[in-house]
């Protein structure tokens, strides 16, 4: 898909177009545009297979040839692979070129099974479509076709048809080009040529899905969606992925009242078209067993028990007015909520509660301040070719995938140098321009040390030559953007925010792109679902129309809030969609504040580990179920629609703010979606000009971007306690595949989910004697001692132990102490 | 030695006495070692090579027009001039032979592989370049053996690698071996191949080696035989170079002729000099017929070209002369076949080698070859149906639009269509099918017809016995 072109702003018409005669009409293309695409905006349709606009072109199906006079006479071309030159003439419909498509038709169905009627692709084929359209309508082969198993797993989510593949490279392509997975390629010759995966390697990519929905007939088809519906049954409406912060487009299709896909919608802005299989498959977990359909209570017996919404609204409302102080009611979660449902919830707690102990990041995240206040890049200007990037977060394949497919498009084709401090080597592996991976807690003194150009020996292991390429990047004038997120789950914030400062003092001009990965956690800051901030980054003291009260003072983080809880200074929990007891980083910490709670109310979709202790559970409609809007990690806005009826009771999150507002004598104000965007926009600096209507309905969606010049402090100074006898420093993030709630109520996911293990530096491995898979002990400074089998790690540091956060097998949960700087342990075989 | 005698240790070789420039070595029996090449002025050329400005080399080059003598006859040295201004730049040489019938490269690496090493380091140096890809085909374990047997010697003695030779020229030559695709001899495809991955064509434009070629950078791809020529042009110059063949095609070629002739064999010929008629019956070159049977057709370039028959055999072999005849000279391989010869059982052969060897890259190619031999094995097969001819020639239009390429036949007031032919694909394997079914279609229609039963085939129903009893 193109941009869509503004008609109220001036045709970017700066260079002067390429005359063409199309068809008998003068038109003009863009310099160098292929002619297909040029064909395309003035509205000749030239029929293809193997071109796509997100990949390189090919040329190999043949379908779009055209007959092309460049002052040669007249010739086939194929329009996909010629870019328009000067008086080009072109005929799309001249006898030579309709000869040539009955001949690519009938020669690309003489093999193709004519196995529509139980194919999944039936009705929306495009190799129908064009031999409807555009093909002889009968075949003259008489002879047997090719026949293949039929069909054939390539991996756990993808299955291949290889008679039905008509050999347009798109998949494969996509694999090598665009995912950097080249796990599937042709195999044999002439006819008997074929798309198979290398043995003993299936196609385990992050990305697999996008090849189903690339591939052209129905040669790859998904797990999930086999035989679900038929395409003429599916209704579909346009949303936004909610699954991480990317904020990918996306359309959603149901049948029935039931999701049974997502495809991913071409977003010049975000996504292009590719979605991760968690943003395609996760929908799976709306048709949950363990969906919450009902508001449930804790009776006198101790046992959850089923209720009317009257009922349990009005002893949530309790719960919350009998703390009586404010500051004894602690908020976690936020980020699963739409941008109307955030303002709803953060109006209820702090508008009219006075409750300022909120936070919708779990202790994963960075200080609010630095991620509304630091001037912001968009995707497309961290992308811009020629740039740099410092990455100062987790590997963006594991956390942010369709970011990472944006990225690594920058870096293997638009000359974007990479300059990697990740605490652990990321996927981009060689590609990247500078590899700086510090331990645990040396990331600030690393930036300092480029800021400073100390850069003529090795800091930390890192080679000199690694540090002045990347102090010379810094430094080269190229626009410079840091994408900043918590790379490492065992090291504080305050740390990666002094790596900021000094990237910021190494280049003032440098832009910052949040790494955060939460949903909507974007959306939940600048909606106030964080301690000291009103909506719109607005201080407590700021006065807003409708708002009864007003926090006093800045309220507690996700930490300080479980921290009170076991001390005792805070009795009364809402989760807002959020499940500390598994997702807090610091397991041992949540685990000891439920176990002196008084009351938790728990807003949510699914029976987590922390709903099911709650004493009041409200049912919310998820992802599918409600309309509202999403906030990505740029800060643009985009739709979330609804395309399903919630199961049972389930309940729009803001509908729920507004009854316990009512229940407890109270207005919010709003009764329609409509009235909160309209309460957003005049409370919320910098939504004053957003038209929900029309701006959220363009392709790439309005971004909102502070009003004012944030001056934010960033303190340099972060605690780095010297290494001690322990020796090794940890590291924990995160897997795409974990026991997130969305990956295990996917039936399709869950089994992808791994066990985790311990990473120790090759060389740290073989000092310890280790085999690969050898039991190894581990002991935490200060703490417990746990079993876990140990591998070498080649992207870790000499000195670092990795370990991912939430897979199977060991809680890496219980390893970290949340507010520690850095965590040392000690490793021994067992 | 005699007049056209084989040479028994050149399998396939066959001595003419005419001019040598390639084969002078072909008569000794250790002509592949490094001493034999030495003895006999091998490397002398590299060595006055050096001693000239690139640039003059080049243009000795482009004065000698030497054709390229892979299969397009595109004279090499100004092949060498469109090179842009850009480095890295690369050779690569294609020794990647495997045109059905074509021999003549094989023989030139098996039997003096020092001239071809020579031939490339000549190369570089007139091209300003320090890389050399030698691709050798994998089916050639001789010529293998033998080209890193002399590459070993050459690098051994200082001809190739750092400092020439004493002097500040330094060039390496990395051996390659093919891993048995015959699409691998089409110049991009072997690029391909060379960067590690499935050797497929790329589309010219906007791929054309010498702008974009290996890793994407400006690439020149000769062939063997024409670079073993450059030793003996530096030595003789470009003058007497031109002396020899005709004036549009100087010096010689190496023919490699096969089928129905009584000396079959590679010929050392002058180009254009020779008609096909000397080349069949004369007493230096094939001898006559086998059997002194009638001629039936002839494949005058390899098994991509049209057929040639009784009325073309007194065209010279020159490209300009072939061409307008509706045919081409090809890679340098001749078939000869004689009137024993079946043209549909010899049409299939030649279709099922293109439809097995296609590299499944282009749909037309891909699915059209392997129809095409579908529908030849049911006609041989006695399984014909009447509309199967037509069929032939309209999936051959598919893959190859318009008139095809065919030789005259005035008996039935036939013009010629001339080479090349179009196509719908990236590269000329998929048209070069089409070339055995229109020759043979437009010539011997009459034997696909009389292989078509004249009685539609009882259908399977009338086929069926009649259960006893049945209806009773």
């Amino acid at each position: 898909m193109t941009a869509t072109e503004n008609p109220e702003s001036p045709a970017p018409e700066a260079e002067p177009g390429v005359p063409f005669t199309l068809n008998g009409s003068e038109l003009t293309a863009k310099a160098g545009e292929l002619l297909i695409d040029a064909a395309q905006r003035h509205g000749v349709h030239i029929p293809h297979f193997c071109y796509h606009p997100r990949m390189t072109p090919v040329g190999m199906c043949r379908m779009c040839l055209v007959e092309v006079d460049t002052g040669r006479g007249p010739a086939l071309q194929p329009s996909c692979m010629l870019s328009v030159t000067p008086n080009m003439k072109v005929n799309t419909e001249s006898e030579p070129t309709t000869r040539a498509q009955d001949g690519v038709l009938e020669l690309l169905l003489i093999n193709h099974p004519l196995d529509c009627p139980v194919c999944d692709k039936g009705g929306e084929c495009p190799l129908q479509d064009n031999a409807y359209a555009f093909g002889p309508g009968e075949s003259r082969f008489v002879e047997e076709k090719r026949h293949y198993e039929k069909p054939i797993p390539i991996s756990d989510l993808v299955l291949l048809d290889r008679e039905r593949c008509i050999l347009c490279d798109r998949c494969t392509r996509f694999a090598s080009e665009v995912a950097g997975d080249p796990l599937i390629h042709f195999i044999d010759r002439g006819a008997q040529t074929q798309v198979n995966t290398f043995p003993e390697h299936e196609f385990s990519s992050y990305f697999s899905g996008n090849t189903v929905q690339i591939c052209p007939v129905g040669a790859l088809t998904a797990q999930p969606y086999r035989f679900a519906a038929r395409p003429w049954d599916l209704a579909e409406v346009e949303s936004t992925s909610m699954v991480d912060s990317t904020g990918a487009r996306v359309a959603v299709q149901s049948s029935q009242d039931r999701l049974v896909r997502i495809q991913g919608v071409d977003s010049d802005a975000t996504n292009w078209g590719w979605l991760s299989d968690k943003e395609r498959f996760a929908y799976e977990a709306t048709d949950s067993t363990e969906r919450l359909t009902q508001p449930l209570m804790r009776n006198d017996a101790g046992e959850l028990v089923s209720t009317r919404w009257n009922g349990a609204i009005k002893r949530a409302v309790a719960a919350l007015t009998d703390a009586a102080d404010p500051r004894r009611i602690g908020v976690l979660g936020g980020a699963r909520l739409t941008l109307e449902s955030q303002y709803a919830w953060a109006k209820l707690l702090k508008g009219l509660g006075a409750v300022d102990n909120i936070d919708a990041q779990l202790g994963d995240g960075l200080p609010a301040d630095i991620v509304l206040g630091l001037p912001r890049a968009t995707i497309a200007e961290a992308c811009e070719p020629g740039g740099v990037v410092v990455l100062l977060g987790a590997d963006p394949k594991e956390e942010l995938p369709t970011l990472y497919l944006r990225l690594r498009h920058a870096v293997q084709f638009d000359g974007v140098a990479l300059i990697e401090m990740s605490p652990r080597a990321t996927s981009f592996g060689d590609s990247v321009a500078a590899r700086l991976n510090p331990l645990p807690g040396a990331v600030g003194h690393l930036a300092a040390a480029l800021a400073e150009g100390m850069v003529g020996t090795s800091i930390g292991g890192i080679a000199p030559a690694q540090l002045s390429t990347a102090h010379r990047l810094l430094g080269s004038g190229r626009p410079v953007t840091v994408i900043v997120g918590r790379g490492n789950l065992a090291e504080s914030p305050e740390i990666v925010v002094s790596a900021l400062a000094a990237l910021r003092r190494a280049n003032p001009d440098v832009r910052f792109l949040s790494a955060l990965r939460r949903g909507n956690v974007h959306g939940a800051l600048e909606m106030g679902l964080t301690p000291g901030f009103l909506p719109g980054g607005q201080g407590l003291d700021v006065e807003l129309p409708g708002w009864e009260m007003a926090p006093q003072s800045r309220g507690l983080d996700a930490t300080g809030i479980l921290k009170s809880a076991v001390n005792g200074t805070l009795d009364t929990l809402v989760l807002l969609g959020a499940d500390p007891l598994e997702d807090f980083a610091d397991g041992t910490l949540a685990a000891a504040a439920f176990e002196r709670l008084g009351t938790v109310i728990s807003v949510d979709t699914f029976m987590t580990a922390s709903t099911s202790a709650a004493d009041v559970i409200l049912p919310a409609a998820m992802f599918g179920e409600a309309d509202g809007t999403f906030m990505n990690l740029e800060g643009r806005l985009s739709p979330v629609r609804a395309k399903v009826t919630a199961p049972g009771q389930g309940r729009p999150d803001w509908m729920i703010a507004t009854d316990m507002a009512a229940a407890a004598g109270g207005d919010l104000g709003f009764t329609t979606l409509h009235d909160v965007r309209a309460e957003i926009a005049a409370r919320v600096p910098g939504f004053a000009d957003i038209d929900w209507a029309s701006d959220l309905g363009a392709e790439d969606g309005p971004l909102v971007r502070p009003l004012r010049t944030w001056t934010v402090s960033l303190s340099e100074t972060a605690p780095i306690p010297p290494a001690d006898d322990y020796g090794l420093r940890l590291v924990v993030d995160r897997k795409l595949w974990d026991n997130g709630t969305m990956v295990t109520e996917s039936g399709s996911l869950r089994p992808l989910i791994g066990d985790a293990v311990l990473g120790l530096s090759p060389a740290d491995f073989s000092r310890l004697g280790l085999s690969s898979g050898d039991d190894v002990d581990v002991t935490i400074a200060g703490g417990e001692t746990h079993t876990v089998a140990a591998v070498s790690d080649n992207r870790l540091p000499v000195g670092a132990a990795h370990i991912p956060f939430a897979l199977n097998s060991v809680r890496a949960q219980s390893f970290l102490s949340a507010g520690e700087p850095v965590i040392e342990l000690r490793v021994r075989p067992s | 030695m005699a007049t056209n005698a084989y040479v028994p240790h050149a399998a396939g070789y066959v001595d003419n006495e005419g001019v040598k420039i390639v084969s002078s070595r072909f008569g000794y029996e250790d002509s592949y070692t490094f001493e034999r090449s030495l003895a006999t002025g091998g490397y002398e050329a590299l060595k006055k090579a050096l001693r000239l400005p690139p640039a003059e080399l080049a243009a000795t080059v482009k004065d000698a027009v030497l054709l390229g003598r892979g299969g397009a006859g595109f004279p090499a040295g100004v092949k060498w001039g469109f090179m842009p201004p850009v480095w890295p730049r690369y050779l690569v040489v294609n020794g990647d032979e495997s045109e059905p019938g074509t021999y003549k490269d094989r023989l030139l690496m098996e039997r003096d592989p020092h001239q071809i090493i020579e031939g490339c380091i000549i190369t570089c140096y007139a091209l300003g370049l320090n890389t050399c890809f030698l691709y050798v085909r994998g089916e050639m374990p001789v010529a293998q053996e033998r080209i890193a047997q002399a590459l070993n010697d050459a690098y051994a003695a200082g001809f190739v690698g750092r400092n020439i030779n004493g002097t500040d020229v330094s060039i390496d030559v990395v051996l390659h071996w093919g891993a048995g695709a015959y699409i691998v001899g089409e110049e991009t495809a072997l690029i391909e191949s060379l960067e590690g991955n499935r050797g497929m064509p790329r589309l010219k434009p906007p791929f054309f080696p010498a702008a974009k070629g290996l890793y994407m950078k400006p690439t020149i791809v000769n062939n063997v035989e024409t670079l073993a020529n450059l030793p003996w042009i530096v030595t003789n110059g470009a003058e007497a170079y031109r002396r020899f063949g005709s004036e549009k095609s100087p010096g010689t070629r190496m023919l490699a002729i096969s089928g129905h002739v009584k000396r079959p064999g590679v010929y050392e010929v002058e180009q254009g000099k020779v008609t096909f008629r000397d080349l069949f019956y004369g007493e230096n070159y094939c001898g006559g017929i086998r059997d002194d049977n009638d001629l039936k057709m002839f494949i005058p370039g390899g098994g991509s070209a049209p057929w040639f028959f009784e009325e073309q055999l007194d065209l010279a072999l020159e490209a300009s002369e072939v061409g307008p005849a509706g045919s081409m000279l090809g890679s340098g391989a001749l078939v000869v076949m004689d009137h024993t010869t079946d043209a549909v059982r010899a049409c299939l052969r030649v279709v099922r080698f293109f439809a097995r060897e296609s590299c499944g890259k282009c749909t037309p190619c891909r699915e059209g070859t392997s129809w095409e031999e579908k529908v030849l094995e049911r006609i041989l097969e006695g399984k014909g149906r009447a509309e199967d001819i037509d069929l032939l020639l309209e999936i051959g239009s598919s893959i190859s639009p318009g008139n095809y390429p065919v030789a005259a036949h005035s008996e039935d007031g036939l013009a010629a269509v001339p080479f090349p032919p179009k196509q719908t694909t990236i590269c000329p394997l998929g048209p070069s099918s089409v070339a055995p079914i229109t020759s043979a279609i437009r010539r011997f229609r009459f034997e696909f017809e009389a292989k078509i039963p004249t009685v539609p085939a009882a259908d399977v129903a009338s086929e069926s016995p009649v259960p006893a009893g049945s209806g009773s």
